[in-house]
């Protein structure tokens, strides 16, 4: 964990509610995918926590959704520096894939599976990504997951684009070792009842500190209390009493 | 160079800077971050006879300048607390703790303290008879001088080490609360807890927290708190320990002047993991910059003419 000044070097619009931003900073403290970072923003009170969607070692890539009054102040922010806490929580487990890992992302949930992909493909793994929209206007790094090498099955909730239905609905005829997950709880609850195999899955809370002091997002497991941010975000299947 | 110490309760401090329960663990956490030795103290994790779960989230909510929590006082139980948090908070705290008890009823308050009894690091016993989080219990304590009173003088007679009462702001006369909590053998009061509040989403129509109602922190506060300072410290004798969206070294040194004798610091570590680190580093000069060369001369320095 590390507090730094990053400054932002791109924050562009996606989609209507999807933005991309680049930070220049120091970035060492992100060493897992699935980590996040806690950003200060001008005029709010609490950080807002977003997971870390790529890095190397100068730059940090956001992907986030204005779902606020913060995500959107965020939004219009063109330049300038912020204040982050990096290298936050308990990524997703790289070891335990398998030859042929499975990724699962919905909507704003697909960001941290980004990094996961490329540090399983540089593995050799074959990596099969499905990922979930409402509709064609709000799909994105489509092409992104594509040029990292990934096969990638799209689903829209509209059937506007790719299967019609839920990621569920494109999971049925795939073969795969283990899978990683990220997106809406409905969706990870779905994915856990149909999965056919163990896996990961990244939960998302409301956060105080983003940090373990605060006790604002534990949740009960199997294995007892825990905290989304500390022993979290990424909780085995097993962890889960779905 | 400026003198940070304090004496609270016959308990020297090397400065008067001390986080917040619930804001802080039971300390280990803050331990990645700074060296915390360099606290006055630190109250742990309010801590309860049973183990408790708390609260279902959110438990959060944003709010100007501040923040509502409804944790509901979680944490893994005395029991737990002596064998699993102590010895890895004295890994990296060498100094008396402030120990922070809650209870549902006399009786646990009783037995909670008397089990703590046999920590030696324990300095003191913060008695939390004002939380806003849980039902049957917690705040009920603070609202009422008899019940107040009542757990007051129950864990008067299970230790010997001083006890400080923290009050809570939800009340109509917060000094007459401290009174009798200072007739009861009170040896010091601190406060005050958070107020209750709550949020509400505009589109779903629902209270953000599932509890409904949460407890407000952060700078928000502090006016209020200082405010309640001010009175408390004339009402009673023994030492106030003051706090309330304290988040700069400047914010200590107006507590103090409104009659604290030491100050926690809450929200502000939730934000930015230094802060304590930060007001201790800055409180020598803003000290120097009013011409103080103590600190202890500031200590109600707002009721003198």
């Amino acid at each position: 964990m590390k507090q730094g000044t990053f400054e932002i070097t791109q924050n562009r619009h996606l989609t209507d509610a999807i933005l991309e931003m680049r930070l220049k900073g120091d970035t060492s403290a992100v060493t897992v995918p699935g980590q996040f970072v806690e950003l200060a923003l001008p005029g709010f009170f609490l950080r807002r926590p977003i997971s870390v969607c790529d890095r190397n070692e100068a730059e940090l890539v956001l992907v986030y959704k204005t779902v606020g009054k913060g995500t959107e102040a965020l939004s219009k922010m063109r330049t300038g520096d912020l204040d982050l806490l990096t290298g936050l929580g308990n990524g997703y487990d790289v070891s335990a894939s398998g030859k042929e890992p499975l990724l699962i992302g919905g909507g704003v949930g697909i960001p941290p599976l980004y990094l996961l992909a490329k540090e399983l493909l540089q593995e050799g793994k074959r990596v099969q990504v499905i990922l979930g929209f409402n509709k064609e206007e709000e799909i994105f790094y489509e092409k992104e997951f594509k040029d990292l090498g990934c096969e990638v099955h799209l689903t829209t909730v509209d059937g506007s684009k790719g299967v019609k239905g839920f990621v569920t609905d494109a999971m049925t005829d795939l073969e795969y070792t283990y899978f990683y997950s990220c997106g809406p709880l409905p969706m990870l609850r779905a994915v856990f009842k149909q999965s056919k195999t163990s896996g990961q899955f990244s939960l998302e809370e409301r956060m105080g500190c983003g940090f373990g002091a605060c006790m604002g997002c534990s949740i009960q497991t199997a294995e007892g209390t825990k905290r989304v941010c500390r022993e979290g975000p990424v909780f085995r299947k097993e962890e889960l009493p779905w | 160079m400026v003198d940070l110490h304090v004496d609270l309760c016959g308990i020297e401090l090397s400065n008067p800077v001390i986080p917040a329960s619930g804001t802080f663990g039971y300390g280990y956490e803050f331990a990645q971050w700074y060296d915390i030795d360099i606290l006055g103290s630190l109250s742990f994790k309010g801590t309860t006879r049973e183990p408790r779960y708390g609260n279902p989230t959110p438990r959060i909510a944003e709010c100007p300048s501040g923040m509502l929590n409804a944790v509901g006082l979680q944490n893994p139980g005395v029991e737990k607390v002596l064998s699993e948090e102590m010895p890895k908070l004295k890994e990296h705290f060498h100094k008396p703790v402030m120990a922070n008890v809650s209870g549902f009823s006399v009786e646990e308050y009783v037995t909670t303290v008397s089990k703590l009894e046999r920590e030696d690091q324990i300095g003191w016993y913060e008695i939390n008879i004002s939380c806003p989080n849980v039902h049957g219990g917690g705040m009920s304590f603070g609202t009422d001088p008899c019940q107040a009173a009542a757990v007051t003088e129950a864990v008067r007679k299970a230790t010997k080490k001083p006890i400080l009462i923290k009050l809570s702001p939800n009340v109509t006369d917060i000094a007459e609360i401290a009174r009798a909590c200072e007739a009861s053998g009170a040896d010091g009061i601190s406060l005050i807890n958070t107020l209750m509040g709550m949020r509400i989403d505009i589109h779903t129509g629902r209270p953000i927290l599932k509890n409904v109602t949460g407890g407000l922190s952060g700078p928000a506060v502090f006016p209020v708190a200082l405010r309640m300072v001010y009175q408390v410290s004339q009402a009673v004798k023994v030492p106030v320990v003051g706090m309330g969206g304290i988040t700069t070294a400047e914010d200590v040194v107006e507590m103090m002047l409104a009659g604290a004798t030491a100050v926690e610091v809450g929200a502000a570590n939730l934000i930015d993991p230094f802060a304590c680190k930060k007001i201790i580093e800055d409180l020598p000069g803003v000290l120097e910059g009013i011409g103080v060369k103590d600190i202890k001369e500031v200590i109600g320095g707002s009721h003198r003419g």
